[in-house]
């Protein structure tokens, strides 16, 4: 009631500049009152419900649930035409095209060699990437979690590149790893010579999943150093008391505490690495080669950016991530399910 | 001096030092370098000019070999440091090279050439910030089109966004209707459909309602972000019904009730979503890219990626392109950085 009393009272005296501003939204907030009223009075509370909720769900419905669906089939359409109208069924060929191999392991021996480059690529990166980030960021979360000077301070230095465009990333490294770049002037000074990285596979392949790195783990330390922060601290006290090694305290406390959230942190990673493209986009363009091509790339390319688009294949490509997309989405709704009946429980 | 190092190096629990203090610091430390040093390092880079940006070994500073107009001579001739055959050194400027000599005249007795092996020369350098590396992408590129273009993106889809979120959040958090938990596991289900499996059905939908280079292309499909909707609704839990029940005895609308209670109410929830959804719209790439094809409706994002992509890459003007497109995000870090930590580990959500 106070709260209300103060609106209203502000809203009659209130002129400062800020007022003044708002008077126009004020003013249309008002004429748009009179016919709500009316759909009130017709409709009841449901009504204004459905009202409130309609524009969000029109758009999610138009842009997010329409797409969903209509992808089926296109990945059961051919032809290079854009609208589902004019294009021909083709049952599953799109499908039986990506899985087109005589050997799987081999990705030269498919219909869609580039497809299976990409799912290759993306397997390395993901096992690669997943691993090194979770250990990165457990270990710089574990350092923030100490009795630190400035702790904020060195919070924000790891988290500073999570903000950064994925194009701005992306440049960044690039410009660091050319021929002139500081990387080679790090190793000029003791004694290398200066070295093309992009220009290579194995470096340039490894140069994505380290940008990858240093882009997001700020992310996914914060989210860690949240979970070791709910570690109750007479744990600690205790081991402390009993003279305990930092390395035991480290496997017997934090590790099995923090466990339900190092597990939804990994397959947090896990689906961003699995749809890795923007950083690696501007960084290499999926080359030399194809050795950094990954399969959002593949997609993008296959429907929009190639000579002869084929929408259909690059809607059977993306079906396919997508069904990888909903297991991990579904193993973390049930780990963080679990993670949160637990902290209930404690 | 060495007081105040006791002092940041002093272990509050007044103990020794243990192996994890000193991993600690040298983790933080070479941090520090990591995280920062390729941002600082670019914008260093943005202010040389393009024969200071080919030189390797690179300098941290941007140099340039000073100038000096000479009589007799049209052009202005670099400066240098020779070591003439007696020992002596002098300023001279460079007439010209032929193999490993270089003639070589005293500015102030133009008439008389000294051979100087090249060798036994350096040039005679000063600090210059090459600004036109700046100024011109703005005068002579469309830079300024894509800037505004990503202002505009930026801006209405945040208010479009904050609009749409709250009012969503509003009907699944306040009224009791059938199928509120359906729509509320709807919109999280989306969380599971992210742009990348979705991008060929939703291209074709964008271009059947005329939106294909259309900025509003961009901003629409962008708005109705399940996160947003989360934290908001979560937000107004928290709001007890009886502020709601007491403004309806006053006879308010509950449009009224929305727009004079819940929001102002709301606010901090509101302010943590509009720095999220600058960020994200002020940095996405892949949508942009897919839906603007023509130059005059990149965003800065799209633009850079373009103009990089290119063969002859302008490295001078895209660096300082770059480090424009950085300036709103940095200014966020300083300023809201706090916000958004509490927010992300509030959540779990980016």
């Amino acid at each position: 009631m106070a709260e209300i009393s103060r609106q209203t009272r502000q809203s009659h005296t209130g002129q400062s500049l800020g007022e003044t501003a708002m008077m126009p939204v004020r003013f249309a907030m008002g004429i748009i009152d009179a016919p709500l009223r009316w759909v009130q009075k017709k409709f009841g509370l449901g009504g204004m419900a459905a009202f409130f909720l309609l524009p969000n769900m029109l758009i999610f419905g138009i842009f997010v649930l329409l797409p969903f669906f209509i992808n089926f089939a296109y990945s059961m359409t051919g032809g290079t035409a854009l609208f589902l109208s004019d294009r021909t069924f083709v049952g599953a060929d799109q499908y039986s095209r990506l899985f087109d191999c005589s050997n799987y392991t081999n990705p030269n021996t498919c219909a869609e060699d580039t497809f299976w480059t990409a799912v290759g690529n993306t397997g390395w990166f993901v096992i690669l990437q997943v691993t090194l980030m979770i250990g990165f960021s457990l270990v710089t979360a574990l350092i923030l979690n100490r009795d630190l000077m400035a702790r904020s301070f060195w919070r924000a230095v790891f988290f500073f590149p999570v903000l950064l465009s994925p194009v701005v990333v992306g440049l960044i490294w690039k410009w660091i790893l050319q021929r002139q770049g500081l990387l080679n002037f790090g190793l000029y000074g003791f004694g290398f010579d200066p070295h093309v990285w992009l220009n290579d596979r194995n470096w340039a392949f490894a140069a994505t999943v380290g940008v990858s790195i240093w882009a997001h783990m700020g992310f996914y330390t914060l989210i860690i150093l949240a979970g070791l922060q709910a570690i109750p601290k007479d744990l600690y006290e205790a081991a402390e008391m009993d003279g305990t090694r930092a390395m035991r305290v480290f496997t017997r406390i934090t590790l099995p505490l923090l466990m339900p959230n190092l597990l939804v942190v990994i397959v947090l990673v896990l689906i961003r690495a699995v749809q890795i493209f923007d950083e690696v986009y501007v960084l290499t363009g999926g080359g030399p080669g194809t050795s950094t091509l990954f399969v959002t790339q593949y997609i993008y390319e296959t429907g929009f950016a190639a000579q002869l688009r084929n929408p259909g294949l690059a809607a059977a490509a993306s079906i396919l991530m997508g069904l990888v997309l909903v297991v991990l989405t579904l193993v973390q709704l049930g780990l963080s399910r679990s993670r949160d009946k637990k902290g209930a429980r404690k | 001096m060495s007081r105040a190092i006791e002092f940041v190096f002093r272990r509050r629990s007044g103990k020794g030092w243990h192996w994890t203090d000193i991993v600690t610091w040298v983790w933080l430390i070479v941090g520090l370098f990591v995280m920062f040093g390729p941002a600082v390092w670019l914008t260093a880079s943005s202010f040389k000019s393009p024969a200071a940006l080919a030189e390797f070994p690179p300098t941290i500073l941007p140099y340039v070999t000073q100038k000096v107009t000479v009589d007799g001579y049209d052009k202005p001739l670099d400066l240098y440091t020779a070591t003439l055959e007696d020992g002596s050194t002098a300023t001279l400027a460079e007439v010209r090279r032929i193999g490993t000599v270089s003639q070589m005249v005293d500015p102030a007795k133009p008439a008389e050439i000294v051979k100087v092996n090249i060798a036994k020369r350096t040039p005679v350098r000063q600090m210059s910030f090459a600004t036109d590396n700046y100024t011109e992408p703005f005068t002579h590129f469309d830079f300024v089109r894509y800037l505004w273009n990503s202002v505009f993106v930026t801006v209405t889809a945040t208010l479009i966004t904050l609009v749409v979120n709250s009012m969503a959040a509003f009907a699944l958090s306040k009224y009791e209707f059938r199928g509120r938990t359906f729509a509320m596991l709807l919109i999280l289900a989306t969380l599971m459909v992210p742009l990348s499996v979705i991008m060929v059905p939703l291209y074709s939908i964008v271009s059947a309602l005329g939106l294909f280079n259309n900025l509003w292309g961009v901003i629409l499909p962008t708005v109705a972000t399940p996160t947003g909707v989360f934290i908001l609704r979560q937000y107004m839990l928290t709001i007890p019904d009886e502020l709601l029940d007491a403004a309806r005895m006053d006879k308010a609308s509950e449009w009224q009730i929305y727009w004079r209670i819940i929001l102002p109410l709301t606010a901090p929830a509101l302010a943590v979503l509009a720095i999220f959804s600058v960020v994200w719209r002020w940095n996405d790439f892949l949508w942009p890219l897919i839906v603007l094809s023509r130059k005059e409706l990149y965003t800065l994002q799209v633009g850079l990626s373009i103009y990089s992509g290119e063969l002859n890459v302008q490295w001078h003007f895209i660096l300082a392109m770059t480090v424009v497109t950085m300036i709103p995000v940095v200014l966020v870090f300083l300023f809201l950085q706090r916000f958004i930590t509490t927010g992300i580990a509030g959540t779990g959500l980016k």
